[in-house]
Order: structure tokens, then sequence, then C-alpha cells
């Protein structure tokens, strides 16, 4: 009976730290903001309160002789932190990057069922009835503000990889709209390439892959040589690829006058409803139109899906490490400290007091090795280049971005484990029977 | 040996710390199981012995390019090849276009250069014989539940079939299971359909080919023979670049993610606080036993056992709590694996994880047990048991 007992509230307890956890994860800051509050409120105005501040006070002013051991809940903390940082700055840098590439008052259109740019096919007749329809931006001379595109992938040296070591980086070919469709997208150095010739201008990241992306310099198509004459700027994915006149590349690639996709600029976001429609509608077409911000987001959704997914899993399962390492410290400093824990017992205090003086501890120490990981995550990391695949073609070049979002889940994560942490041990400095403790200790 | 027991004593002397120290490095070990499976299958990918006599060629110019069929007879002649065959990339995605397929069109003979791909001689014939036949790796048969006999339908997101749709439809006549001492890779995720079938059906590549296979009769002549067949096309419009399985796969690998470098920092990560972890432990199991260890030298125990004994603790104890990880790891991947609906692809522990493991547990284990193991080592008898 007794054991079934004990049971009982062990499960009762485990399922209460499993559920406030969650709450705790899921919970928006202003939430969390009011609990704070109450619980400092509760911490300067009631008695109780003011027991727990002193005995956490005590608790606080002996750490440095436990400094090894604390360490040890610190760094624990600070690496999980870390780790999660990281992969979740990873996740977030990329989908960034993507998003960014689009805009709400942009459509690209493709044919229908295409996944990606380079799987489409738009053929001339196509491209030239996607031009007319309703709902497209205007320039000063009246031309619609649509930019006809045939992206393909190109293999090119790698930076510093083996000498036939090659990579396959987006060319995307383009008419001369293209500039005016995408304002962000800036000549850095060199000049634009010109129309008709074997001329390509190279975004920054893409020159960070590859080698031979200086403005001057040749690089090798197949068998042709094309020269890069530029280099451009956009902040976003488009950095990742090259740009050449649209009619020499689908002859390099033996495209004729078909095209891939058509990215067009709307009159605004809210006229995207009537293109869409409009294209659809119409007989001669089979083609789908996105927003620009969708169809980025859609090539992003998987990879950050993953990424985020390992980077949770593995969290957890250092997170769960870094739990019994804290409980392991704490349930030493709570054996160290019985005599002190059950001589404020014998004097009158509650065990509430204590239960929150080592819990607080713990949360300090966690907090510091939350604080501690992510500031270790985000000077390794923030800003930090990576690059892969995207969209099964071309090198996508994006930065590791630990925004205060992704710091704010880390240092939640560290709480969580040492409230965890703390709690077994806070409960049985409270429970152990003050007369056992003073005559063990 | 015979101071097992005793080893046995003096590390559940204060089980609750024991415990929670081993469920740490349990933690720590379980995440380098399953980790390291996942590097390993990159590191070993196309480096299979088929794989070290198999060359691929493809368009210099790029990866969605395609070659003319006619280059089959020539490379077949090219001295030193044993047999050709080639295959198309489909593009095929189930019910959503980007729920996507590694879906081949290939000829009749792709699978005779796979050995390491076993079917089943009766689905094979039915494969050759059925048009809309295609042959499922079992681990896609599984994540869809598919099953053998049944139609599919699956869109392409490139090739538009006879009707001007993106709709195809097959027969699923057969599964690709991996050989015997074969690891599934991603054979386990593919989908094979007959070229003439794809290539007929689709107004769009009229007899070209994505890339060709090559066996090379002795693989130390792989380089040159690679030279050969990439000199066949030189200067034309179809110029193509041959490299080694082995060698397209690491280049294929290496642009999608750096994974050793993201498993090294994360392992990185998890040892260190590990190597803290475990030290504070022993450091406290040494500190309180001061006036044992004392006694063990009184009666006798000279200052070699005595550092011996501290240090098999200590790796005892690492030992017990990596294998408890590892075998977890080697328990819980394959649940992982199915809970994530394919997104995942976490391979069993391999003898290469397990000895790379078991090596890792003595030499933590040693280096935590050092420090404390020195000290015991030195303890001063009459100082010890004095408690000074």
């Amino acid at each position: 009976m007794k054991t079934l007992k004990s049971f009982l509230r062990g499960a009762g307890l485990f399922l209460l730290v499993v559920g406030g956890i969650a709450a705790w994860l899921a919970l928006p800051w202003p939430f969390l903001l009011g609990l704070l509050a109450l619980f400092a409120l509760w911490m300067l105005l009631t008695r109780r309160g003011r027991q727990a501040g002193s005995v956490t006070q005590v608790g606080v002013s002996t750490l440095r002789q436990r400094l090894g051991a604390s360490s040890v809940v610190v760094v624990g903390i600070a690496g999980v932190v870390a780790v999660l940082v990281a992969m979740l700055a990873m996740a977030e840098g990329y989908a960034e990057t993507l998003r960014k590439s689009g805009s709400e008052d942009t459509a690209i259109v493709m044919r229908g069922a295409s996944a990606a740019e380079v799987m489409s096919t738009l053929d001339h007749d196509s491209v030239l009835v996607v031009g007319q329809a309703p709902g497209i931006a205007r320039d000063a001379q009246g031309r619609p503000l649509v930019s006809p595109e045939m992206v393909v992938a190109a293999n090119l040296p790698i930076k510093g990889g083996a000498p036939d070591e090659d990579g396959s980086v987006q060319l995307r070919g383009v008419g001369p709209m293209a500039w005016a469709v995408r304002p962000d997208v800036e000549i850095v150095a060199g000049r634009k390439f010109a129309t008709g010739r074997r001329e390509l201008v190279a975004g920054t990241g893409a020159q960070q892959q590859f080698a031979g992306l200086e403005v001057g310099k040749s690089i090798r198509l197949g068998n042709q040589l094309w020269q890069v004459v530029g280099i451009f700027h956009a902040g976003d994915a488009m950095d990742s690829e090259l740009w050449g006149d649209a009619d020499t590349v689908a002859t390099t690639y033996r495209r004729g006058s078909s095209r891939t996709s058509i990215t067009a600029k709307l009159e605004n976001p809210g006229a995207f409803k009537a293109f869409k429609a409009a294209l659809a509608g119409d007989p001669r077409l089979d083609v789908d139109a996105s927003t620009t911000l969708d169809y980025f987001s859609k090539q992003s959704e998987q990879m950050t899906k993953i990424i985020r997914i390992i980077g949770i899993v593995v969290g957890a399962i250092m997170a769960i490490g870094a739990i019994f390492g804290a409980l392991n410290t704490m349930f030493a400093t709570v054996a160290t400290r019985a005599r002190e824990i059950a001589t404020l017992r014998a004097l009158g205090f509650r065990s509430v007091p204590v239960v929150v003086a080592v819990m607080l501890e713990t949360m300090l120490l966690a907090l510091l090795g939350g604080l501690l990981g992510g500031a270790l995550a985000w000077l390794l990391f923030n800003g930090y280049t990576a690059s892969t695949i995207a969209g099964g073609v071309g090198q996508l070049t994006f930065d590791f971005r630990v925004s205060p979002a992704v710091l704010w889940i880390g240092l939640k994560w560290a709480l969580a484990i040492g409230f965890v942490g703390g709690l077994f041990p806070a409960l049985r400095a409270a429970t152990l029977p003050v007369t056992t403790a003073l005559r063990d200790a | 040996m015979k101071y097992l027991p005793l080893i046995w004593a003096e590390l559940f002397r204060r089980k609750t710390r024991t415990i929670l120290t081993l469920l740490s490095i349990l933690a720590a070990f379980l995440l380098f199981g399953l980790l390291n499976g996942v590097r390993e299958s990159f590191v070993q990918a196309g480096k299979s012995a088929a794989g070290a006599s198999r060359l691929q060629t493809a368009s210099r110019l790029s990866f969605i390019d395609t070659l003319p069929s006619a280059l089959t007879s020539r490379i077949e002649r090219t001295d030193g090849v044993q047999k050709v065959t080639y295959a198309n990339w489909f593009g095929g995605a189930y019910q959503d276009p980007h729920n996507q397929i590694f879906s081949f069109a290939v000829a009749p003979n792709y699978l005779d250069l796979y050995p390491e791909i076993e079917v089943d001689p009766k689905q094979r014939a039915a494969f050759d014989n059925t048009r809309t036949g295609v042959l499922v790796g079992e681990g896609l048969m599984k994540r869809f539940g598919w099953k053998v006999g049944q139609k599919i339908p699956l869109m392409s997101t490139i090739f538009p079939n006879r009707d001007g749709s993106k709709n195809w439809s097959f027969d699923i006549v057969g599964t690709m299971r991996p050989a015997k001492d074969a690891s599934a890779g991603w054979y386990d995720q593919m989908l094979l359909m007959q070229w003439k079938y794809f290539d007929e059906s689709t107004p769009y590549n009229r007899g070209s080919v994505g890339w060709y296979v090559v066996r090379v009769a002795d693989p130390a002549q792989a380089d040159r023979v690679a030279k050969a067949i990439d000199a066949l096309s030189a200067n034309s419009d179809h110029e193509t670049k041959t490299q080694t399985e082995a060698a397209a796969f690491a280049s294929w690998m290496k642009q999608t993610a750096n994974i050793g470098l993201i498993v090294g920092s994360i392992m990185g990560a998890v040892f260190f606080t590990l190597l803290l972890l475990t030290g504070n432990t022993m450091a406290q199991a040494v500190r309180e036993r001061i006036p044992e260890l004392a006694v063990l030298k009184t009666i006798g125990f000279r200052d070699g056992s005595v550092l011996g004994l501290v240090l098999a603790e200590s790796v005892v104890l690492v030992l017990i709590g990596g294998v408890l990880g590892l075998g977890l790891a080697a328990l819980l991947g394959p649940v992982l694996e199915a809970g994530s609906g394919g997104n995942l692809d976490l391979p069993p522990v391999g003898w290469r994880s397990w000895s790379l493991g078991l090596g890792l547990m003595v030499a933590i284990g040693l280096l935590v047990g050092a420090l404390p193991a020195l000290r015991a080592m030195r303890l001063n008898i009459v100082d010890a048991l004095a408690g000074r």
C-alpha cells in the first residue's frame, strides 16, 4: 500500500513536470513575464518569500566552495544550449535566405506540377501569353514588368577542391527586365553582361563557393568559354547564382526559344488572385502561378524542418544527459548542506522556502549556462557561411542566423533543465526528517 | 580480474550518484551511436567493392544536361570497359510534387551492374517483360505501404506523359533488397522503371540518356578508362565527365552538407561535457574514500594497484554507461526511423561505431580517472588515516 502510494506520488510528480515543461516551452513570452512578475511579488511581499530569499542568499554565497561541482551544471547546460542554438540558427538562416528571396507582390509562373524552376519548361507562345495577363505592374515607359527566365545548372570547379572536382551552380538566363523585376539586385563590381554575348555576372555567394568567378576571368561551361564581367549582390538566394543573357544560355543548353519560368512584378499583392485566375482560366496554358514568397518558402520548408528536428532530437538527448548531471550536482549540494538546511527547518523555516531556495540556486546556474551557451553559439556561428544543394540544383550559400528568438528558445531550454535538475534535490532537502539530517551530517 | 567485485562494490557505494552519472554517459553514447551511424553511412556510401569498379559518365556541362544514346556502343568499344548501362532521372513524386522519390528510367541491363541489389529472378523477369513495370526499394515500399502487384500513380516533376499530363501510372512488379553483406544505402528508397517505356512515352526525351554507368575490367585502370571515355566526346556539343562512383557520390555529399563537421562539433560538445561530469563524479568518489584507500594501502596494496583500482573503476563506469547507450541507439534507431516516415535515414549501429565507441569509452574512462587515481596513489597513509 505504501509503495503504491509513493509510486503514485512519483508518477503524478513526473506527469506534472512533463506537462509543466511542455507548457513552459510552448507559452509565449508575455505569459512567462507575468509568471515571473507574480513570483517576484511573492518573493518580495510574503513572509515565506522573504525567507526563501534569505535561504537562497546563503546558498549562493557558498557557491564558490562548490565551484567544481557547480561548473558541471553550467557547462553541461551551456553545451546543450550551444548545440541547440547552432542547429536552430542554421535552420533559421536557411529559411531566412529563401524567405527574403520572395515577396508577396511578385509572382512566379512555371509549368504545372513542377517542384522547382529548373524542372519546368514553358514554350515561346506560353511566355507571350503570360506576359499579357492582367495585374502585372508596368514601368515608366508602360512596358509590363515581366521577366521570362531560363534556369539551368552548370558544373564549375569548387574553390579549394581537388583539381577535377566540380560543384553545381544555378545559372539564370535573363532578359533586360530581370533587373527591373528584382530591384534588390545590385552590381557591386564590373558591369552587367551584354546581350547576345557569352558574358556572365556572378552573385557574391557563388563567388565564395566556386573558383574563377572574378571580373575579367573566363570560365568553361561545357566546351564554351564564358567571361565573367561583373559581380552582383542581392542579399538573398540570388546571390548563389550566375546570370547571363537568356538567349545565349538557351542556345548553350539547346533549349531554343523555351524558358523555364516567368517572374512578374504585380501592381500590388491583391492583384495576385486575379492574375492566377486569369492564367488558370486560359485554355492555351498549362501553368501554375504562385507568389515568390510562397514558392521560396516551399523550397525551404522540408530542409528547415529536417534541420530543426535534428537539432531538437540532438538537443533533447543532450538535455537528458545534462539533467542527470545537474541532479547529481544538486543532490551532492543538498547532501553537503543537509545540516545547515535541517538547522533552518528546526528554527521554524517551512519547506516551501527551502524548496524555492534550492530551485533558485539551480535555475541561476542554469541561466548562467544558458547565457554562456548562447554567447558561445553566437560568437562561433552568427554569420557563419554554409552552403547546401537547394531545390536539387545548385549550391545555395546562406549565413547562420543566431536571432534573438533562437537565443530565447535556448534560454528556455536551459531554465527547463535547471528546473528538473533542481526539483528533486529540493524536494529531498525539504522532506528529509530534521532529526536524521542533524544526526547524520 | 579478482578485484572486479571490489571495483563493483566501490562503484555502487553511492547508488544515486553512480546511477545518475551512468545515465548521463548513456545519453552521450546514445547520441554518439545515432550520429556516428549517419556519418559512417555518408563516408561509406559509394565505397563498396562493386562501386570501385563502376564509373559514371555524365555531361560535363551540367547534371541536368543529357547525352546522346549513340554513345553507348562507342563506350562499349573503349579498351578496358566490361559493361555499359544507362539511366535517366525521372523526377517522380507521389501525391505531392514536394514528396519526391529517387526514380530512374534504366536500361534492361542496369541491374547486372549492381550485384548489391537483389531482386527475385521471377520479379526480375516480370520487370523485363512489363512495359509499365517498376521495381521498388524495400524501404520505399514500406514508406508508402505499397504492395507487389499494385498499380501506382506517380507524377513526374519534369516529364509529361504522351497525353501531355504529368501523371504516369506504373505497376509494381517486384522489390529490391540489399544483397547479403551490402548496406542498404539509398537503394532502399529507389524506384526503377523501363527506359524504353519512359523514352517512348515522353515527347521530351527523344533517345537521350541522363548518364552512363560503366563497369571496368580492372579497378586499378579506372582513371585511364575514364579519360579514354571522355576523349570520345571531347570538343563535341556533348562533352562528358567520367568519374568513379565513389568520387561522384563524395562530391555530391560534400555539396549537400558537411556532415563530418556538424557531427564532429556536436560530439565535441557532448564529450567535453561528459569529461567534466564524469571527472567530477570520480573526484568526489575518491575524496570520500580517502580513509578506505589508506586502509587498502596499509594492508599491503601497492601504489600501482591503488592507481589501477581507481582507473579501472572509472573505465568500468564509462563502459557500462557507454555500452548501454550504444545498445539503446541500436534499438532506438529503427524506431526513430520508422517514426519519421522516411524523412530520417538512420543506419543501424555497425561494427565501426562499436569499435570506435568502445575505444572512446576506454579513453574517456582513463582520462577522467587519471587525476583522482594519481591522488589515490600518492596518498600518505598516516595523513589520510588521520583525516588531514
